[in-house]
């Protein structure tokens, strides 16, 4: 690890033999070789053929029981599998961490789809809160609406919705990209630390509430900035990317970037600046 | 974390106890320790319903009540004698547990006095008057609660309900939910969250003359409601002015006689999932609320930050 720096003032803790080091700011990047991401699999997971396709029908299960049941079909080799009668139960399609392409045909309750890495998933229906929260990568897309803290924590991947989310969309998010076609609630990009966020709609009170990096960009109005979110110039880069963000999410393909207001974080509060493994990466 | 959840049909009678039990049934994981139920149901409209307890066998340990079945007799006596004082005529009464009764009353007189008078009465609390509403709690599950007060046989059009999980206050029926509007009839409210300014609000509103009857932060919103209306507010107006009296977090749900509406606070810290068509509001903590009674596909939202909504029949 380069540029590290010797604390000239020494706390009681450090008089003590307890730091040797002191970390600061840019000076805690690591640099990684992309392929070191793309060659990363988990282990036990499956090699599934996206051509062999199956139907799940979870009208009568229990989630944990469902969630098995898909982990079973991966083991055998399914690539695509589509899930019945979700009916709105909470946490389904939760730890994947492989590549598979997820259908639900209706609507799913909290924390649907959390914590996977790798899967393409599409929901015909609506979803309840805390959607993809810790989100590492994969595509994950909402027909309808969805409920607050939409894409909590995410790290990596693509969350769309192409209704309208609740309240603190991206609360936390360290990476990745949240788009909602619609509206979004009070604290949109509350705590957000690394990623972007794309509302076309309006927002609510408090936008990017204590965020300490990352990008905000809004397509309608904002009910209030939170602390420290301030607007910032959007650059022909900024205006490129979104048009293929949005081209590529199957939303707002027309709509006109460049009335889009871009919100970042104005770091009085906190600079953070430590990249994530994706982002250097710089895949999008 | 407690679960709520409403319902109103707009252009038809329907079994609304049984409607509700499903759709509180589907939230038990969010509340176990009681369940109430706010039905409005149909009714000539010629006299009031009081719903009322005598005491209640409650908790365990040292929290616990238990009484002696005649002693909730001698208060009923006792609840009969105001009633006649008063100049109310009982025209049918039901005595649906040893503590809690259904009273259909002849009244035309000042329900504040009313109420005043038959509460005087140590350990008895009306849970509601009204010449539709019907509320009913008690401790235990959805199912449990509409059977032991065989709520099967309620037909109405909308209806409030919660399945609490205590928090702020005892595991018992005076601070179960929904909370009656007092002194207003047909007025009942329930409410998810926690309200950190119930003290100083509490203070205000007794000095005004509301009554609370229990410790339970939600009862604040029944009462702070009421007030509110007493001084010519609408409902609509109260519900949009408690947005920024109430202080804390909060999705609370209040029906009338003829309306049903729904309040969130500007944090937007507790759930609500909203179901709307043009015969039928479904709403709940979560959308397996609305899907106990409606299991086909359906657009369903989040109603945002700070929004009240009210729909009337």
């Amino acid at each position: 690890m380069a540029n590290l720096k010797d604390s000239s003032k020494k706390s009681k803790s450090q008089s003590m033999g307890m730091h040797t080091e002191l970390l600061k700011g840019r000076t805690q990047q690591r640099f990684f070789d992309s392929e070191e991401a793309e060659n990363f699999y988990y282990f036990g997971n499956y090699d599934v053929d996206f051509n062999k396709r199956t139907e799940l029908d979870v009208k009568n299960m229990e989630a944990p029981q469902a969630n098995k049941k898909i982990d079973e079909l991966m083991s055998e080799g399914y690539g695509t599998i589509v899930i019945q009668n979700p009916q709105g139960k909470h946490s389904l399609g939760v730890g994947i961490l492989n590549k598979l392409n997820l259908i639900f045909e209706g609507s799913l309750g909290y924390f649907a789809v959390g914590s996977c890495d790798g899967p393409n998933v599409r929901i015909t229906g609506r979803v309840g809160w805390s959607c993809a929260q810790n989100l590492m990568a994969g595509k994950v897309v909402i027909e309808k609406n969805a409920g607050s803290s939409f894409g909590a924590a995410i790290r990596g991947g693509d969350l769309i919705c192409k209704g309208s989310v609740g309240a603190r969309t991206g609360i936390d998010m360290k990476g990745g990209t949240i788009i909602v076609g619609g509206d979004a609630g009070a604290f949109t990009g509350f705590m957000m630390q690394r990623g972007r966020i794309i509302i076309l709609g309006d927002v609510g009170i408090n936008l990017g509430d204590s965020m300490y990096d990352g990008t905000i960009f809004i397509g309608g109005k904002i009910g209030s900035f939170g602390s420290d979110a301030i607007e910032a110039e959007l650059t022909f880069v900024d205006k490129e990317w979104l048009k293929r963000k949005l081209k590529v999410a199957e939303i707002g393909e027309n709509f006109d970037v460049n009335k889009i207001k871009k919100i970042v974080a104005g770091k009085k509060l906190w600079n953070y600046d430590n990249l994530e493994p994706t982002e250097k990466k710089g895949a999008i | 974390m407690c679960g709520i959840a409403g319902l109103i049909h707009k252009d038809k009678s329907v079994n609304i106890g049984t409607e509700l039990q499903s759709m509180l049934q589907a939230l038990k994981h969010r509340g176990p320790d009681s369940t109430g139920y706010a039905l409005y149901g149909d009714t000539d409209g010629q006299n009031f319903i009081m719903r009322f307890i005598v005491g209640e066998n409650v908790g365990e340990g040292s929290s616990s009540i238990n009484e002696e079945t005649t002693i909730y007799d001698e208060r009923k006596k006792l609840v009969d004698k105001h009633l006649a004082d008063l100049g109310a005529t009982i025209i049918k009464e039901e005595r649906l547990t040893p503590y809690s009764l259904r009273y259909e009353i002849k009244y035309d007189k000042d329900l504040m006095a009313f109420s005043k008078k038959i509460e005087s009465v140590p350990m008895v609390e009306i849970l509601s008057i009204g010449k539709s509403l019907e509320l009913v709690k008690d401790i235990g599950d959805a199912k449990e609660v509409y059977d032991r007060y065989d709520l099967s046989k309620i037909k109405g059009t909308h209806a409030i309900g919660h399945a609490r999980m205590a928090t702020e206050s005892g595991v018992d029926i005076k601070s179960a939910h929904p909370f009656w509007g007092y002194p207003f009839s047909d007025v009942a409210v329930v409410h998810n969250g926690q309200l950190t300014n119930y003290w100083n609000n509490r203070r205000a509103l007794e000095n005004k003359g509301m009554r609370f009857m229990s410790e339970c932060d939600s009862e604040l919103i029944a009462v702070y409601l009421a007030e509110k209306m007493r001084n010519g507010a609408t409902l609509a107006e109260g519900m949009k002015d408690s947005l920024t009296g109430l202080d804390g977090v909060f999705t609370y749900f209040v029906a009338t006689k003829d309306c049903l509406g729904m309040a969130k606070d500007t944090m937007a810290a507790k759930p609500l999932v909203l179901y709307e068509s043009d015969n039928l509001i479904a709403m709940g903590s979560e959308e397996i609320a609305i899907r106990a009674i409606l299991p086909q596909e359906i657009d369903t939202y989040d109603p945002f930050d700070g929004e009240v909504k009210v729909w009337q029949i």
